[in-house]
């Protein structure tokens, strides 16, 4: 696809959360993204698919500025991405991490951190708050004094989205969440962002390997391949009836795994 | 040091004699197959022709007595410690192009400083640039000095790069650059500081200064080398703490873009 041809089927109704324009990117020698147009919908949950080494982290990793582009580019509601602040872009597009990494301390400790951090954008998080987001992310009080570096993967995981929620983003990005995980606690774990989806209505982007997690709840898919965009649009229209060859045999190669 | 009281003379002849004791070294390593032969040998012969040359050297400053002279001597030794510590550190030239700038700077400003405060306040060189008291102090701080800096260079690069995880989580949460690496930055300083909170603690107990030994041994009253050497303690826990803080908050600039991301790791 050319850089100049209209963007991966924009969504209709709503203005995009992200508007990403001829975005290049490369490390060292390597091209990671290879000319991405393309609109990602406010609200709903968008999977990035694709092969790894397709460039969906790389994709991701743009869109709070944990890299930038060597070229091209990319807005948020609107506004080029270096309009914003860089604290308050990071504390409106909240980051879960594939390895979650905990502060140390209790996980009241990691829920406090952002606060500590940005006094003048992220709100105190008090009890109540502690409270609802343990709720949010699936745990219940008692963890609030449990020594973070303690808990399991999957318990890290919840911790690490509740912390990323602490600054009341209006969009999480998810980095493969479930990767390290095994299928049944990545299941719940899975269950728990579509409630949160739901609960919150923020807006969802999770990268993604296994199919079946786009299957489940995703209202967006974006498949990648080898740094471009190989297809992009509504999450059932692309799962029933993809129009790309290379989607369609991604996706009958996921079969296998989506029990 | 009064005149009356004269170290006793050493001769070529008993330096010589001396030597023989590298000999006891070279024995073992022979014995053990520790392999140190010619690093015992080559180091023993480079020992000799350094400090034999600046002896040469020190004469000749003291005798010809210019500012000029001694500036440039100081000059050379931080600049020959800018290099050890940052040699080490730097494996790309691109590196090197960042790192000696900050030695350079943390070591001149930790043992410049602290020698001025030194030289005026304490000791009250005259004229200011007397050599005999320049040379001596400023090479026992430069050196510590250095050390400071190669340990916080080491340890905050590997520092780093073991917590590159933790350092974007925070960013992602809205840190700054020195929010996130914080901890990398705590630990570095601390352990460019552990050798000189380390020397403080065991000064006289396990360890008898070679300066303080030096002066006895040239016949100075002990109690004097004592508050000599007590002076050069703390001069040197000062310029070892200035080192170790420029070096590690310069250093730690260098692993960030202007806009709060961490620079990827060097591609393969």
């Amino acid at each position: 696809m050319s850089a100049a041809e209209a963007p991966a089927s924009a969504p209709a109704g709503s203005s995009p959360a992200f508007r990403l324009r001829d975005v290049r990117q490369v490390h060292g020698a390597r091209t990671l993204l290879d000319g991405i147009t393309l609109d990602l919908p406010r609200g709903g949950f968008t999977a990035l698919i694709g092969p790894s080494g397709a460039g969906k982290t790389s994709l991701l990793r743009l869109l709070n500025r944990l890299d930038d582009p060597v070229s091209g580019t990319i807005e948020f509601h609107g506004r080029p991405l270096s309009d914003y602040r860089i604290r308050e872009l990071r504390c409106r597009v909240g980051f879960v991490f594939q390895a979650p990494v905990m502060f140390t301390g209790t996980v009241r400790d990691n829920l406090r951190a952002a606060h500590g951090l940005a006094r003048a954008e992220v709100a105190p998080v008090d009890e109540t708050r502690v409270a609802e987001l343990l709720d949010l992310a699936g745990l219940d009080l008692s963890y609030a004094d449990r020594q973070a570096a303690d808990l399991s993967g999957g318990e890290k995981h919840r911790v690490s989205i509740a912390r990323a929620l602490t600054t009341n983003p209006e969009v999480l990005l998810l980095d493969e969440p479930t990767a390290a995980l095994d299928p049944e606690v990545a299941d719940r774990l899975l269950h728990t962002l579509a409630n949160l989806r739901e609960t919150t209505g923020i807006t969802m982007i999770m990268v993604t390997h296994r199919l079946r997690e786009a299957r489940v709840g995703a209202t967006y898919v974006v498949m990648l391949e080898a740094g471009r965009i190989v297809e992009a649009g509504d999450a059932r229209k692309i799962m029933q009836d993809a129009t790309h060859p290379r989607t369609r045999e991604f996706l009958q190669a996921g079969e296998g795994d989506a029990r | 040091m009064s005149a009356d009281m004269h170290p006793f003379d050493i001769s070529w002849f008993q330096l010589a004699a001396a030597a023989a004791l590298v000999l006891v070294a070279l024995a073992l390593s022979l014995w053990q197959r520790l392999g140190l032969e010619k690093g015992l040998v080559v180091g023993a012969m480079r020992a000799t022709v350094q400090l034999v040359a600046v002896g040469y050297l020190l004469v000749w400053l003291f005798e010809v007595d210019r500012w000029y002279l001694v500036l440039a001597v100081l000059a050379v030794m931080v600049i020959v410690a800018t290099f050890t510590a940052a040699r080490r550190q730097s494996k790309s030239s691109g590196e090197r192009r960042s790192i000696v700038p900050i030695a350079g700077l943390a070591i001149l400003a930790g043992a410049g400083l602290t020698l001025v405060y030194v030289t005026t306040v304490i000791v009250h060189v005259t004229p200011w640039y007397n050599p005999r008291y320049l040379i001596p102090l400023f090479g026992m701080i430069v050196a510590n000095s250095m050390n400071a800096a190669a340990l916080a260079l080491e340890r905050l690069q590997s520092e780093m790069e073991a917590r590159r995880g933790e350092v974007e989580a925070y960013l992602a949460l809205g840190a700054t650059p020195g929010q996130a690496c914080a901890e990398a930055t705590r630990r570095a300083t601390v352990a460019a500081m552990i050798p000189a909170v380390n020397a403080l603690a065991v000064v006289g107990v396990v360890s008898l200064p070679g300066m303080m030994t030096g002066q006895i041994l040239a016949g100075a009253d002990p109690a004097l080398a004592v508050r000599y050497q007590l002076v050069v303690m703390f001069m040197l826990t000062a310029a070892t703490a200035i080192t170790a803080a420029i070096t590690v908050q310069a250093y730690r600039r260098t692993f960030f873009t202007p806009a709060a991301q961490l620079k990827p790791r060097a591609p393969a």
